[in-house]
């Protein structure tokens, strides 16, 4: 194979890898971005959820089979989405709606990193659970679908990016075309307005933490089913760079998150193919410091004052 | 159709309204004039359940407000049009009307509603697909105003439809308010430009921190000397 061919192949496998994390990211991103653009939190308990959906597929997959080995894997994404929205509906209501009614945005955001060590710690103390990792069992094919030119596609990475895809695309017609997808906008931009066209302010965040909470098991699906290995902090660094792509691309702006989580993902893969892989956290930060120097409000974020 | 008995409201330590009591008759339109911080704003908030009363009676059609939600109060026929027109800058002009039509379950008639909002601001029309942040103030003020139309009120509380506008836009604003009320609707209208809120309204209160201080049929106090010197500035 001549040098040329070789670089652009390097280059597409870049692309592929770096579209595969950028849908896992992205789909985080949109949970962080979607509970920030209703109720102005940063909701650090967002990783976690993507460790309870994790250990819900590791728990309901097996069992599931146990039942019926013809039963198809998307039945336990569906148990994993009800337990992270539950989850996080909870959350919301037990710890952020009380916060948020007597205290202040600081007091709001303690509570959120509280409910975040709380998750993992409450985690570590089921028994079936512990401390130490467990290994997932293999959600997708690893077949690969396509071999040419070097450039290896397999079928986790191929559904990945559909999966992703097709949940951001459906959300956005969602949150654009629908009542409630409308409601939810409306709150988030103001919540006095809302309540006086009739809408009741309490329901839609609470639907919103459950979408939101859901996102995350669609996310612990795609992103377990790449890195098989879980345990009760795996969702904190994935977290915590999705929060950074939701800033990226403007935190409460649902394009802003997709858009953002996509140039992480595109930014680590051709940092861990082009430079070196221990570089590519390091390269998804200084992109962070570099954009939020240029601009503030992030990519798609409109420089706009608060409002008096 | 609308009946305030001895209402007092406290922010924290701070009385903002003092027992007033008002009633706005079905077909009126009732002004409130007053001062800036006078609290003509908390009455309003208190009335659609914005803001809780300390005591008093807030009463629509006989239903006591207080055991309404506030998000529940727009369906009984008594829309707000809040200060500062609070439209949904982030949403086109067409789907503002449409957030105002939000509860209604009538789907099939709100596409029709929608054609007659239009017709009456024919410039919303021409923005109907632009955000509307990217309005002007008066454009604001009359997409907030058929915001409120699209929930087919009976009654309408505005909190100062006038402010910031050109006296060109007051104008027209004013006319839409005759417009409606021509309609069939009920105003209660609160205002600092009192010569204009007078000149449309039946009847009107004063209210001064937090008191009414005067009432009466509005315009008998247009010739008011006590009004026209502290409010008309003759």
């Amino acid at each position: 194979m001549s040098g040329s061919l070789q670089t652009l192949s390097d280059f597409l496998q870049c692309l592929i890898v770096g579209l595969r994390l950028g849908s896992v990211y992205a789909l985080v991103a949109l949970g962080y971005t979607m509970v920030y653009g209703i109720i102005r939190l940063i909701n650090f308990a967002h990783g976690d959820f993507i460790m309870v959906g994790g250990y819900t597929l590791f728990f309901t997959i097996p069992a599931m089979l146990a039942v019926n080995d013809k039963l198809p894997i998307w039945l336990a994404v569906i148990v994993a989405i009800a337990v992270c929205a539950l989850v996080g509906v909870t959350v919301e209501l037990v710890a952020y709606r009380p916060v948020r009614k007597k205290g202040t945005n600081m007091t709001a955001l303690i509570t959120a990193i509280a409910m975040s060590l709380f998750l993992e710690n409450l985690a570590q103390a089921i028994p079936a659970i512990g401390p130490n990792y467990k290994i997932m069992r293999r959600m997708f094919s690893n077949k690969a679908v396509l071999n040419f030119l070097n450039i290896s596609l397999d079928w986790t990475t191929l559904l990945t990016i559909l999966i992703g895809a097709s949940v951001m695309i459906g959300l956005q017609l969602f949150v654009k075309k629908t009542k409630l997808g409308r409601a939810m906008r409306a709150v988030s931009e103001d919540k006095q307005a809302s309540v006086l066209v009739g809408i009741n302010v309490n329901r839609t965040i609470i639907i919103t933490f459950a979408i939101g909470s859901g996102l995350a098991a669609v996310a612990a699906l795609m992103y377990f089913a790449q890195y098989s290995t879980i345990m009760t902090t795996s969702g904190t660094m994935l977290g915590l760079k999705a929060f950074v792509a939701a800033v990226l691309g403007g935190i409460g702006i649902i394009p802003g998150a997709m858009l953002g989580g996509l140039v992480i993902g595109l930014v680590e893969s051709f940092t861990t193919g082009y430079i070196s892989s221990s570089l590519a956290d390091a390269f998804v930060f200084l992109i962070l410091i570099i954009v939020l120097i240029i601009k503030p409000a992030g990519i798609l974020g409109k420089n706009v004052g608060e409002k008096v | 159709m609308l009946r305030v008995e001895n209402l007092h409201v406290s922010y924290g330590a701070v009385k903002a309204i003092k027992g007033i009591s008002l009633k706005v008759n079905d077909g009126e339109i009732v002004s409130l004039i007053g001062a800036n911080g006078a609290g003509k704003t908390t009455v309003l908030h208190t009335i659609t359940g914005l803001v809780q009363p300390e005591d008093g009676i807030i009463e629509y059609n006989e239903i006591n407000l207080q055991a309404v939600a506030p998000n529940k109060i727009v369906t009984l026929g008594l829309a707000h049009v809040p200060e500062g027109r609070h439209v949904f800058t982030q949403m086109t002009v067409t789907e503002n009307l449409l957030m105002g039509a939000h509860y209604r379950k009538d789907r099939n008639k709100i596409e029709g509603d929608l054609e007659v909002v239009y017709e009456s601001f024919p410039r919303l029309k021409e923005r109907s697909r632009q955000f509307a942040g990217t309005l002007s103030g008066g454009e604001q003020q009359m997409l907030a105003m058929g915001r409120a139309m699209m929930s087919k009120p009976k009654l309408v509380v505005m909190d100062e439809p006038s402010m910031g506008l050109s006296p060109l836009l007051v104008k027209e604003v004013f006319n839409i308010i005759k417009t409606m009320h021509d309609n069939g609707i009920t105003v209660l209208l609160v205002e600092q430009n009192a010569k204009m809120a007078l000149s449309i309204s039946d009847r009107a209160y004063v209210l001064e921190t937090g008191k009414i201080t005067m009432s009466g049929n509005a315009s008998d106090l247009l010739l008011d000397e006590r009004i026209k010197k502290a409010y008309l500035g003759a």
